[in-house]
This record gives structure tokens, sequence and C-alpha cells, in this order.
């Protein structure tokens, strides 16, 4: 394999038709899925989706109702938590308290290694997660983001294939949580090791994953790219779950070669690009279309519609600093859509009650059946 | 109102001070004759010996009473806290059918009153046909030791996060070695407290080992027949003097265990569930 090409991506973990059942609840119904060598994977979904119960019979702390792993190519079936290439760090950090540090990072290690060669790769892995000199202090004399590097220090001098992470940053304050994603990120990245992250955090998987798999109901809903699942969310759920979506109510009127036509309410008649439509979406199906708040624009007098421009009504504004939120009330519609607006110098904040051009781009609609 | 104020804490400090006086003045009384140089039990004091002390070291039957008390407690607290410990981790850890009832089962013995345990006891071992010793006299206080050791031991195993057994077993580490390294470690201050507490109990427990036992009786069982023999009631008042000693003692030394267990795990010291 010398050859300088791009390698194909490899599988590290293959799942397939995973199901588990706690009693009657069917926490699992068949989850199906390959995770790439080197990749950062999230799991990402609201309470009680499975991702936890997923990550943690990948680890081998749950037993399957049905379907198989394979780990490296090799069926995980019967093999044990402690005998997976897999180590985990916990949402609670599972700090060993009457252990210091060093005693912490090492524990995996400790019968396997002479005291020297421990020492040495203790202090690595300290070095890796920034603690240095960190090891003969005592677990509860840490801070909450030291705790985690820890519990991130202990499960890398394992050299495990995968790392399993579960909510790691949900115990943190936000300062130290956005700093520890790319922390996190960049890490996984130099080391090449594949991490799967469990998450109910939108923005968080969004910035630290190569690719997502959104959970609803023990089924993985989409997997796909960040910008993949932002722009081309395949149901009105994902799309909603990830950031903010506008929704209006469409029909299909045409199917021409060059794409859709649709009459999509308070935008009227529009042609859709033949991009913009979802794989296996069948076009007499689509019942509604979405626009991300950011797509669509308030026109100030000095701006200049490029051609498609609504008259809407200001419902409400709120202020973020450097984005200001709109509610706007499309012609026709019940219910105000949001727009987003950057706030540059020199523009000026419409009020509610206001009148305003609504500008949008066709490109930027995404359909739903 | 000032006055009326001034009056009721006056009146609780004294509520308070009469109460203490009504507790622990006869105990008081034990160390007080166990020193006094006389052979009758009243007021006033006629002089300081320690004759009492001597005369016991030089009574053979006391001898045998003691190594047999001391077998039935450490076997007791051995068996107590085992059992206890099984019962404590599976409450903390797992929910099944009927757990409420039978924890309850469990602790009932706390409150039954322990005559009623006696005799139902002995009818039983009669039924059986099984010879009463000193065997029979464990079992009795295996069962009403056990559930002050899980009361012990359910505060020690509640405190400990799941996950750090799970972390350990994530680690490589086989259940064995998860329970040596990461699970015992954590709560071994609880079940040391544990322990101290079952062998105390066990040591002075009297009306179970009253009926349960066979020609080798136990320490508190010696004591009730010497009381017989007013002669030997300074003695007794000695012997009664080693035991509140080394009672103290030993529920000090549990409580400052279960503390530490406590500290150990990070949770407030003044936490629930001690028995001191």
């Amino acid at each position: 394999m010398t050859d300088q090409k791009q390698s194909a991506p490899r599988p590290i973990i293959e799942l397939n038709a995973i199901r588990k059942k706690f009693g009657s609840f069917e926490a699992l119904k068949g989850i199906t899925a390959t995770i790439n060598e080197g990749e950062f994977f999230s799991l990402l979904g609201p309470s009680g989706c499975g991702k936890t119960t997923l990550l943690r019979i990948i680890a081998g702390f749950e037993d399957v109702s049905g379907g198989t792993i394979l780990i490296g190519g090799k069926n995980m079936d019967g093999i044990a938590a402690n005998q997976r290439p897999t180590n985990m760090v916990f949402q609670s950090y599972a700090i060993f308290p009457h252990l210091s540090v060093a005693d912490n990072v090492g524990y995996g290690l400790k019968k396997r290694l002479p005291k020297a060669a421990l020492k040495a790769e203790v202090d690595k892995a300290l070095a890796m997660v920034d603690l240095a000199g960190y090891g003969s202090r005592a677990a509860h004399e840490l801070s909450g983001g030291q705790r985690q590097r820890v519990a991130l220090a202990r499960a890398l001098i394992m050299r495990p294939k995968v790392v399993l992470l579960d909510e790691p940053l949900s115990a943190l304050d936000k300062k130290l949580r956005e700093q520890m994603q790319h922390e996190l990120r960049a890490l996984q990245q130099s080391l090449g090791i594949t991490f799967i992250l469990v998450t109910h955090d939108q923005e968080e998987a969004l910035i630290m994953s190569d690719r997502i798999a959104v959970m609803f109901e023990g089924q993985i809903a989409q997997l796909a790219t960040p910008e993949e699942l932002y722009r081309r969310p395949v149901t009105e759920r994902v799309a909603s779950f990830i950031g903010v979506m506008n929704f209006l109510d469409a029909k299909l009127i045409n199917e021409i070669s060059s794409g859709l036509e649709l009459d999509i309410a308070a935008l009227g008649h529009v042609v859709l690009p033949n991009s913009a439509r979802p794989e296996g979406l069948d076009a007499a199906g689509i019942r509604r279309v979405g626009i991300r708040p950011e797509m669509l624009t308030v026109l100030f007098d000095a701006d200049e519609g490029n051609g498609n421009v609504l008259e809407a009504q200001v419902t409400g504004t709120s202020y973020y600093g450097d984005m200001t939120y709109y509610g706007v009330l499309l012609p026709g519609q019940s219910e105000p859509v949001t727009i987003s607006m950057r706030n540059t110098a020199g523009r000026s904040i419409a009020k509610p009650g206001s009148t305003v051009r609504v500008g949008w781009g066709a490109d930027s609609v995404v359909l739903f059946r | 109102m000032k006055w009326r104020r001034f009056f009721s804490i006056n009146w609780l400090l004294v509520y308070a001070v009469a109460y203490m006086i009504f507790l622990y003045a006869p105990v008081i009384l034990l160390p007080l004759f166990a020193f006094n140089d006389g052979t009758i039990i009243a007021f006033p004091l006629s002089g300081y010996t320690t004759k009492w002390f001597v005369s016991l070291w030089e009574t053979e039957a006391l001898h045998g009473a003691v190594s047999n008390s001391l077998l039935v407690a450490v076997t007791t607290a051995l068996i107590s806290t085992s059992l206890g410990a099984c019962a404590a981790r599976a409450a903390a850890r797992y929910r099944f059918p009927g757990k409420q009832a039978i924890v309850g089962f469990i602790m009932l013995p706390l409150v039954l009153p322990e005559i009623i345990v006696a005799v139902a006891l002995l009818i039983m071992l009669v039924q059986l046909g099984l010879p009463l010793s000193l065997w029979t006299v464990v079992a009795g206080h295996v069962l009403i030791c056990t559930p002050f050791s899980i009361a012990i031991l359910s505060s020690a195993f509640a405190g400990l996060d799941q996950s750090l057994e799970e972390a350990s077993f994530d680690l490589g580490e086989t259940r064995w070695g998860t329970f040596s390294r990461v699970t015992l470690p954590l709560v071994l201050p609880g079940v040391i407290s544990s322990l101290l507490i079952c062998f105390t109990i066990s040591l002075d427990e009297f009306i179970i080992a009253f009926f349960l036992t066979g020609t080798d009786v136990t320490l508190p069982v010696y004591i009730w027949s010497q009381l017989r023999f007013p002669t030997k009631l300074p003695s007794v008042m000695a012997l009664g003097t080693i035991l509140l000693a080394l009672s103290v003692l030993l529920l000090v030394a549990a409580e400052w265990f279960r503390r530490r267990a406590a500290a150990r795990q990070g949770q407030e010291i003044s936490t629930p569930g001690g028995l001191v």
C-alpha cells in the first residue's frame, strides 16, 4: 500500500441491525451503520433516543437483543468490555476517588508494565492532555475540566482502536465546553484514532464531527456529514433538531427536465433545480419545504433584491449582539418565520410592526414529504 | 416576650441535663463501684482498690466465657457483614420485583422483641432436633446483626458510582480485579465499621445467648449467673467496666471508619446512615 492516493475509508466498526429491548421497551430498533478508521463520529439525538444505549453496546456494557457488531472486522459477540479494543470516557468521568491522577491514568496498564515503563507512559498520556506534572494530585483536587482530561488520558493510554465518549462535555460551563470541543477535535485528528461521541447538543456535534448519526426513538433518522445534515435534512424532524428551520406548505405542479415546479405558500410559483431534490424523494409526495433563517434576508432600502422579493411584516426582534433574529409574517401566513441577519456596520434594525422586503433564493429551499 | 424565650430555653436545658443523667448515671455507677473497696454496693464509698479486677483474672470459668464470647462475636461479625454486604450491594445496584418487601423482611429483626426471636428460634431448633451450642448462638446473633450491617453498608454501596466499576472493567480489569482494586477499597471503611458494630452487639447480647446456648456460656450469660452471689457483685462491676470501655472504644472506631468511607467517596460527613 505505497500509493499516495487518498485511501478509501476503512471500516473500524460495523453495526448490523442492532436491536435492544429493555423488557417490553424497544430502545434500539435495528441500527445499521459503518464507522470508519480515524473518523470523529457523533451519535446525536434527544434524551431517550437510544444513543447512550448504542454506545454502551459498542463498549460491551450491554448485550444486544439482535444484530451483530464487528470491531476491526472481528465479531464482538460474547466478548466482554474488558476484552474489547474500545475505551470509554464516562459522563461522570468515573475518576477513581481513592487513587492519585497518575494511578488513575495508569490503572489499565499497571499489571502489564514494569514500574518505570508505566511511569513513562503515564507522563506521556498526561502531557497529551496538557496535565503534565499533575500526576501526584488527588482526584478530588481537580476541577471539572481537569477531571475530563484525566478520564481522556486514562482511555488513551490503553491505545484503543476506538474511544467512546458519553456526553463528556455536558458537565462543563459554556466557555470551557467550547474550548474542550476544539481541543478534543484537534487531539483526535493528531492521533488519528476513531472517536465516537454521544451528545444531545447539535452545535457540539456539528463543530466536532466528521459524520453524525441523528437518532430518534431507537432509529437512525439520518447519517451524514455536518454540512449535508444542515443543508439537506431528510425529514422535518431532523431539520428542526439541527438548527432552526422555517417550514412552508407546498404542492407539486409539474416535473420538468430542469427541475421541479412547485406552488409554495407565501413564496408562490417556484421552479427548483434538480439538485434540491434529495435522493429517493418521490416528487408527488412533496408536502412541505424548509428554508433556514440565514437564507432569508431582510432587505433595507439600499439593498437590491435579486429576483425573489416579498413584502412582509416584522412581528418581533431578538438582539444577539452579532446577530439579530426577526420574526416576520409572510403574506397569507398565520405563523411568523425566523430570519437571522448579521449586524454589519451601519445596518439599522427594523422595528416590530414595520413592513420590510424579504429576499430569498430558490437554491436554499429544502424539500420534505 | 423576652422572658418567655429565656424560660423556654432554660427548661429545654434542664430537660436535656435530666435526660442525660437518667441515661448515663447508672452507667457511671459501674466503674465507681468496680474500684470501691467494699463488698456491699452502696454509698458511701469505702476506698480505692483494684482487687476486683485481680479476682477476675483468677476466675477460670470467666476465661472460658470470654473465649466463648470472642468466638461467637468474631464469627457473627464475619458472617453478618458478608451477608450484609451482599444484600446492601443488591439493594443499591439492582431493581427486582419484591425488593422493598425482601429488604423489609431482612430488617425486621431490628424491631422484633428479642425474647420473641429467642423463643421462636429455641422452639425451631428443638423441633429440628439440633443440639444447643455456641453455633446456635451464632445463628441467632447473625439474625439480629445482619440488619445493622445492611444499614451501615447500604450507605457505603449507595454512595458508590456504578460507572467506577464499569470504568475499571472497561480498562481491561477482570470482575474480581475490579472488586479488589476499586469496590473493596471504596467500601472498606464501611465494612470495618460493620464488623465492629456486629462484634459489639454480639459480645454483649444476653437474651438469645441465654436461650440458645448449651453448656458453653457466653460472657453476658456468665455475668447473669454470677449475680446470684452477692459477694461476686463487685467483680461483675469490674467486668462491666471493662466491657463498657471496650464497647465505647469499638463504637467510636466504627463511626470513625464510617465517616472516612463517606469522606473517601466525597460525600458530606454529616450524611445520615451512621448509627452513632
